[in-house]
């Protein structure tokens, strides 16, 4: 028998580690539900399921149901649906600016979510319509509006874009920090503080489902650029003689990148380090193909998450560390060793 | 495929780069396209690929205007080699390469056995077979160009426009380059430096000048010491070398400008 060509069996390869990867994530929601201030056994998490699903099992007291099915599993998924979204953009970020060190806060989006969180939590402007989350959604699509009235004449260079984005956020932080220091008090602050730093805590079905439809749609999209993205990084010219059309797709992309980070931002707030280094990582193990790179940044980013929430649920119990702070504390030496193997530092 | 350039005319930030330049390439053609530095060589370039829309005139691939061509459409006709590519990415050779399948292939299908086949080829033809693992980055500045012409070839188009592309190679790579751009039988246009090598291997030069086309045709018509005194400001004597083409010796620049000065060490006092 012949050898089969090398692009064949790098396809096959490729296809089995992809499952393998799947099969990793799910297995991490699963066990990640079970962890916590109280554990709950692998038969006790079936159960929940099944009694779910409306199977003919029997149902567990409901305080331990209600702990695993209202409060675990959904947040759970809000982890591996924000991983997920956080990396994939933080991938495309760093294509679209050409920048290493662009990640999914670049464009600004989360300080126009805290900004907008802190104006409904602070001085209750339109509290009991919006709620926080409605309040950060409306503050980073507003912040993400500025930056493309910015923008609007510039050609979508990728040095402006990162100007304008890094201006955008200096504003909205300021104006944040304006509305906390004038109107607040410490309770407050400490929740928002909170709040800023990522935490995954108030996700509840009702986000998840958003974050459901939202991430995926926008993860297809990002997907279907890939050879686009990989065009991008030879430059404006270059990228428009392959047939590619340059201002629409960064366009594009930076509109799904916002939605994607605003959607994310609005209920677990501004979670770090995630869109940056998991890229990067995923990039020193699979290459920078943006077909293989984007999948797996997702699959990657969604288990990263998943795992560092469940840590910070644990890690100081029964108080919560934020998990913005966790993936920080992980993230760095992490990067670090990407970097050092890469022989870039 | 002819291109064909209707009174073209392209201005930037209010200064115009492109004027009223008509030209017409015939199918197969290898065609030098010459000027001094900022004498609009560049900007004509990407006007005839289709990468800028001209202020005014046509632009016509095989009599067709282009102006409401989609980049695909045009990516299809034209492959584009700019001057300096040299993005800081990782992807391997091969995969740059096969980004020249970009325009013939849907955006959610990877490249299939065919893709692969023309990309193997166009790699064959560059010498860089041995490279398609080699990342990008780890290229040295000849290869990345050969590359890039590879993968325009891998776009298989009917017209191939290069800015200065014998910028970063040595001299066999300067000649096998030429040779084989002049032997694609496809429709070469080429922004060139180098005068000998231009007379050399094109059938017909365009020489541009603030942004005009002054003169067109073949080599030793265009190239004339008056020419060449006048546009690119050098004293130069043209004489046939042993196969009749023109050949360019330059005497050394020409009045107004003279040499810069010795650099100053000491400094002025205050």
């Amino acid at each position: 028998m012949p050898p089969r060509p090398a692009a064949a069996r790098s396809f096959a390869g490729g296809a089995v580690l992809f499952l393998l990867a799947v099969g990793l994530l799910v297995g991490s929601v699963a066990a990640a539900v079970r962890i916590g201030t109280a554990d709950v056994g692998w038969t006790d998490l079936a159960r929940v399921l099944g009694t779910h699903l409306g199977l003919d099992v029997e149902p567990l007291p409901p305080l331990v149901d209600s702990l695993v099915w209202d409060l675990r599993l959904p947040r759970v998924l809000m982890a591996a649906l924000v991983g997920a979204s956080l990396a994939v953009c933080g991938a495309v970020l760093q294509a679209v600016t050409r920048n290493a060190l662009a990640d999914p806060y670049l464009l600004g989006v989360s300080s126009g979510a805290s900004t907008g969180a802190v104006a409904v939590v602070v001085l209750g402007v339109g509290a009991n319509a919006l709620g926080v989350t409605g309040g950060a959604l409306l503050g980073a699509l507003a912040s993400f509006a500025l930056l493309l009235l910015l923008l609007r004449r510039s050609g979508l260079d990728s040095v402006r874009i990162v100007l304008t984005g890094v201006v955008v956020g200096q504003l909205f932080t300021a104006l944040t920090s304006l509305v906390l220091m004038a109107s607040a008090d410490a309770d407050t602050t400490r929740a928002v503080t909170h709040w800023l730093l990522g935490s995954m805590a108030p996700a509840r079905w009702d986000t998840v489902v958003v974050c459901a439809i939202v991430t995926p749609l926008g993860l297809a999209v990002a997907w279907l650029c890939s050879t686009a993205l990989d065009g991008l990084s030879f430059g404006t010219d270059t990228a428009a003689s392959l047939g590619i059309g340059v201002r629409h797709t960064r366009l594009l992309l930076l509109v799904v990148t916002a939605v994607l980070t605003a959607v994310a931002v609005a209920t677990v707030g501004a979670i770090g380090f995630v869109g940056l280094i998991v890229p990067h990582g995923v990039r020193f193990l699979v290459g920078p193909l943006h077909r293989v790179l984007l999948p797996s940044a997702a699959l990657a980013g969604a288990v990263f998450l998943v795992w560092t929430d469940a840590l910070a649920r644990i890690a100081f119990a029964p108080r919560e560390v934020p998990v913005g702070v966790i993936t920080a504390l992980l993230g760095v030496p992490l990067f670090l060793l990407v970097l050092r193997r890469r022989g870039e530092l | 495929m002819r291109i064909t350039a209707e009174a073209l005319g392209w201005s930037v930030a209010g200064t115009t780069v492109v004027r009223e330049v008509s030209a017409d390439i015939a199918p197969g053609e290898t065609v030098g396209l010459l000027g001094p530095n900022g004498s609009g060589k560049s900007s004509l370039l990407r006007c005839l690929a289709g990468l800028r829309a001209p202020d005014t005139g046509t632009v016509r691939y095989d009599g067709e205007s282009v102006r409401d061509w989609s980049a695909r459409r045009i990516a299809r006709h034209v492959a584009f080699v700019a001057q300096d590519s040299g993005a800081d990415s990782d992807l391997r050779v091969g995969d740059v390469v096969g980004l020249g399948r970009t325009p013939f292939r849907d955006r959610w299908r990877g490249p299939d056995a065919a893709d692969r086949a023309v990309v193997a080829a166009a790699l064959e033809r560059l010498g860089l077979t041995a490279l398609a693992d080699r990342s990008w980055k780890a290229l040295s500045g000849g290869e990345r160009q050969r590359a890039h012409i590879a993968r325009a070839l891998a776009q298989e188009p009917h017209a191939l426009l290069l800015d200065e592309p014998t910028n970063h190679l040595d001299v066999k790579h300067q000649l096998e380059l030429m040779e084989l751009l002049s032997g694609t039988g496809r429709t070469v246009l080429v922004a060139l430096h180098d005068l000998t090598l231009a007379a050399r291997y094109c059938d017909r030069l365009l020489l541009l000048h603030h942004g005009r086309l002054i003169a067109a045709g073949p080599p030793a018509h265009v190239l004339t010491a008056e020419r060449l005194a006048e546009v690119f400001e050098v004293d130069a004597e043209l004489t046939a070398d042993a196969l009749g083409h023109p050949h360019v010796t330059y005497r050394g620049p020409l009045g107004g400008a003279p040499r810069p000065p010795a650099p100053r060490l000491a400094r002025p006092a205050p």
